[in-house]
C-alpha cells in the first residue's frame, strides 16, 4: 500500500472544514461496538467478571460527571481553566486501570480520568486549575506525575523513568501520555528513539482525539499515527479510543510487555474531544456539528450502557446508584473548589531549591517585609 | 597527596570519584562511552563502571536532559554532558520548563540533582557554535544553580560537589583551559561550591572574572603589577547563586571594579554584578563598574575571534578607564 493511499482514510470529505472522514477501519482493535455489542478480537482477548463491567462504568460516569462540574466552575468564575475530557472518557480509564500499582503515569494536562484511576483527589486536580498551586497530589506516592503543560515533555520524563526502573530491575513500566498533536514535537521523536533503542518499559498512550486545538490531524500526519511506531522499531496498535474494553486489552498487554523487557508500545486510542480544547476555545470556528453528531453515536458511556443492560450485568437501579454517587461527587467538588484556602505570598519562594540561596532568603525577606510595612501603617 | 593535573583529567578523577560514592549517579552523553568524550574528560569511565551507569545516549539534547528528569524522579543522579555549548540549546526547552521548574511545581516532593556539565566558551579556533558562552540564559531561571570552573583543584572538587548537590546545577568547564596545570589535593577539604574566591590580592582595582577569563584577569594583574598598579583579582566559580559580600568588600577598598566576561556585555553577569555592586558599594565607588566582554555580535568565524575575545590588553584598557575617573 502506498503512503497516499493510506492517507487517504484520514482525507477531510468537506474541504477546509478539518471533520475527519470515518470509514471502516480495519485496523481499529474493537470489542465493544458503538451499539454495546460485545466482539472478540484475535490479538486481544479480556476475561472480565461483571464487578469489573460494572466498575468501569462507575469509573466512565463519575469522571464525566467530575469534568461537568469543573467546567460549569470554571463559567462561574471558580476556575481560571477547565481543560475538558469530554468523549475521552473511556481512553483514559482503559488505559488508566491497565496500570498496576507499580507503574507510572505521565499525564498531559487532560488525563483527569487517569488521576481518577490512581486515586489522586479531585480537589488536588481543581487547586491547579483555580490557580493555588501546580497540581497538590505526590507524584511518585499516587504513581501519577504531576500534569505537563508543554506538549510532549512528558514522554522524555516518562523514558527516563522507564530507564531507572529497568537499573532497579522493577517489574514495572510507565504510561506516557500524549495528544495527536504532540507527535509532531522533536522531543516526542526523541523519547520514542530513546525508548526503543535502549528498550525502556515504557508505553506511549496517544489520544488521537482528532485535533491539537484547531489544527486537524491532517495537520500533524500524513500516515496513521500507529504506523508511526514501525519507523521507531516497536509494534504501534489503533484501539478504538471510545471501547473502554478494547483500550483496558490492549494497554494492559503492552504495559506487560515492558515490564517482561520487550521495550514499548505505540497505542492510538481513536476517540474524539467532544467539547472545547479548553474553556477558553472556541470550536465552532474549526469543525461543523454534525461532526460532533457522527461522534455523539459513539460515545463511550452509552455504549458500555447498553452493553450491561442488553446483558443484564446492571439495571437501573444500579445506574441510579451510580447517577447519585456522580451528584454527590459534583456536590464534594463544587463545594471543596469554592473553600479552597487562598495561597499565601510567601509560598512563592519556598520550593524554588532543595536547598534555597542567600539571594532569594533575601528577596523572600524583603517581601515579607515590605508587606509587614502597610500591616504597621 | 598532592597531583599536578590538567582541568581536564581532574574533572575524570572527580567523576570517578562521585561514581565511587554513589551508585545512583549516571552519566548521560553523546559519545562519552566508548570514545570517553570528545574532550575525553569521561575517558575509561565506561569501561570500570559499565554501560548502565555511563550511557552513550542517542544524539538529542533534549532526550539526554529530558530522561534524565525521569532518572531523577526515579532517585537517581544524572551527569549530563553537553558536548559543546552551543549544542545546549536543543535541550534548553528541557532545561528550563521542566528541570528548573519541577522541584517548585512538586512543592518539594520531586528532588531534581541533575548535573549538566558544558564545555563553554571560544578560544580554541573552532567552528561555529563550539565557543559560545550561555550562562546568562541559565543564571536567569529561577530553578537553575550555575557554577564555572577555573582550575584543576575547583574541577576536581567542584564536579564532585556538584554530583553531591540536591539542586540542578548548570556546570561550565572552560574548555580552552582543558590542558592547563594545577595542584589538585584529593585529601584537602573543599571550600564550597557556592563561593567566590580572591585569587590575588590588591589595592587599585577589582577585576572580576570567571571561568576561562580568570586566567586572563590574572595575567592582567601580574602585567598591570609592572606598572605599579595592583589588581585584586576574584574568582566568581558561582554564577547563580551569586556570592558577591568578598566582592563587595574588596570595592569598598578599591573603589573601582572590572568585571571580565566572553559571553555579550548587554544583559550579562556583569550587568546584574554591576547594578548590585553599584547598590551595596554605592558611596565606596570613585569611578562606574565598567565591564569587558564579547560584543552583541554572534560568536565570530575562528579567525575573528581574537578580536572578539577579551584579552589581557581589554582588561587593562578597562583598568585603565576606571582609573581615569
Amino acid at each position: 500500500m502506498s503512503v497516499l493511499s493510506q492517507t487517504t482514510e484520514m482525507v477531510d470529505p468537506v474541504p477546509g472544514a478539518g471533520a475527519p472522514h470515518l470509514p471502516a477501519q480495519p485496523d481499529l482493535v474493537q470489542l465493544l461496538t458503538p451499539e454495546g455489542e460485545r466482539v472478540e478480537h484475535p490479538d486481544y482477548s479480556l476475561d472480565i467478571s461483571p464487578e469489573e463491567l460494572r466498575a468501569l462504568y462507575r469509573d466512565l460516569v463519575l469522571v464525566r460527571r467530575w469534568d461537568l462540574e469543573a467546567t460549569a466552575l470554571q463559567r462561574q468564575g471558580e476556575l481560571g481553566l477547565w481543560a475538558s475530557l469530554l468523549g475521552q472518557e473511556a481512553a483514559q480509564i482503559g488505559a488508566g486501570r491497565a496500570l498496576q500499582a507499580q507503574d507510572m503515569a505521565f499525564p498531559t494536562y487532560r488525563e483527569h480520568g487517569v488521576a481518577w484511576t490512581r486515586d489522586v483527589d479531585p480537589l488536588h486536580v481543581m487547586s491547579m486549575f483555580r490557580g493555588i498551586d501546580q497540581g497538590g497530589w505526590d507524584p511518585v506516592a499516587t504513581g501519577f506525575n504531576l500534569y505537563t503543560v508543554v506538549i510532549g515533555a512528558q514522554t522524555l520524563h516518562a523514558t527516563g523513568y522507564a530507564m531507572g526502573m529497568q537499573r532497579d530491575g522493577a517489574d514495572a513500566a510507565t504510561l506516557a501520555f500524549l495528544g495527536d498533536g504532540a507527535t509532531s514535537q522533536g522531543e516526542v521523536n526523541e523519547a520514542m528513539i530513546w525508548a526503543a533503542t535502549f528498550a525502556a518499559p515504557v508505553v506511549f498512550f496517544c489520544q488521537n482525539n482528532q485535533y491539537a486545538i484547531s489544527a486537524p490531524i491532517e495537520r500533524q500526519s500524513r500516515v496513521p499515527l500507529f504506523q508511526r511506531a514501525s519507523g521507531f522499531g516497536f509494534p504501534g496498535v489503533r484501539v478504538d479510543g471510545n471501547d473502554v474494553l478494547a483500550v483496558l486489552a490492549v494497554t494492559r498487554a503492552a504495559l506487560a510487555a515492558a515490564r517482561e523487557g520487550s521495550g514499548p508500545t505505540f497505542i492510538e486510542a481513536f476517540t474524539y474531544r467532544m467539547g472545547a480544547h479548553t474553556t477558553s476555545d472556541d470550536p465552532t470556528r474549526y469543525r461543523l456539528a454534525s461532526e460532533l453528531e457522527e461522534w455523539k453515536l459513539r460515545d463511550p458511556i452509552a455504549r458500555l450502557k447498553a452493553h450491561l443492560s442488553r446483558t443484564g450485568v446492571a439495571d437501573h437501579d444500579f445506574f441510579d446508584a451510580v447517577d447519585a454517587e456522580g451528584d454527590e461527587l459534583a456536590v464534594r467538588i463544587r463545594t471543596g473548589t469554592r473553600e479552597m484556602p487562598e495561597p499565601t505570598g510567601t509560598e512563592i519562594f519556598d520550593h524554588v531549591y532543595a536547598e534555597t540561596t542567600p539571594e532569594l532568603a533575601q528577596q523572600r525577606a524583603e517581601f515579607v517585609a515590605y508587606h509587614a510595612s502597610f500591616e504597621e501603617a | 597527596m598532592a597531583d599536578t593535573l590538567t582541568i581536564g583529567k581532574a574533572l575524570n578523577l572527580g567523576l570517578r570519584r562521585a561514581m565511587e560514592d554513589d551508585a545512583k549517579v549516571v552519566l548521560m552523553g553523546e559519545d562519552i562511552g566508548r570514545l570517553g568524550g570528545v574532550f575525553r574528560i569521561t575517558d575509561g569511565l565506561q569501561k570500570d563502571f559499565g554501560e548502565q551507569r555511563v550511557v552513550d545516549t542517542p544524539l538529542g539534547e533534549a532526550g539526554i536532559l529530558g530522561t534524565a528528569v525521569g532518572l531523577a524522579m526515579r532517585g537517581y543522579r544524572p551527569v549530563c554532558e553537553i558536548q559543546f555549548d552551543g549544542f545546549v540549546f536543543p535541550a534548553y526547552n528541557q532545561i528550563v520548563t521542566q528541570v528548573a521548574k519541577l522541584h517548585a511545581r512538586s512543592r518539594g516532593r520531586l528532588p531534581m540533582p541533575i548535573v549538566i556539565r558544558i564545555p563553554f566558551g571560544g578560544g580554541i579556533g573552532a567552528v561555529e557554535h563550539h565557543s559560545e558562552s550561555p550562562e546568562a540564559y541559565f543564571a536567569h531561571t529561577a530553578g537553575l544553580k550555575v557554577v564555572a570552573v577555573s582550575t584543576p583543584a575547583d574541577a576536581y572538587w567542584g564536579i564532585q560537589q556538584a554530583v553531591a548537590h540536591p539542586d540542578p546545577i548548570v556546570f561550565l568547564e572552560p574548555k580552552r583551559r582543558y590542558w592547563d596545570k594545577g595542584v589538585v589535593d584529593p585529601d584537602a577539604a573543599p571550600g564550597p561550591l557556592f563561593g567566590s574566591r580572591v585569587v590575588r590580592a590588591g589595592d587599585d582595582v577589582t577585576v572580576l572574572a570567571y571561568g576561562p577569563m580568570v586566567k586572563t584577569a590574572l595575567q592582567a594583574a601580574e602585567a598591570a603589577a609592572a606598572d605599579g598598579r595592583s589588581l585584586e583579582v576574584v574568582d566568581l566559580r558561582t554564577l547563580s547563586p551569586l556570592d558577591l559580600d568578598p566582592v563587595y568588600a574588596s570595592v569598598r577598598r578599591t573603589g573601582r571594579c572590572v568585571v571580565v566576561h566572553e559571553a555579550p556585555v548587554t544583559l550579562g553577569l556583569g550587568a546584574e554584578i554591576a547594578a548590585r555592586v553599584t547598590e551595596a558599594c554605592f558611596h565606596s565607588l570613585e569611578a562606574p563598574v565598567l565591564r569587558v566582554g564579547g560584543y552583541d555580535t554572534p560568536y565570530p568565524p575562528a579567525k575573528l575571534e581574537e578580536d572578539y575575545l577579551p584579552d589581557l590588553d581589554r582588561v587593562l584598557d578597562a583598568v585603565d578607564r576606571s582609573l581615569g575617573f
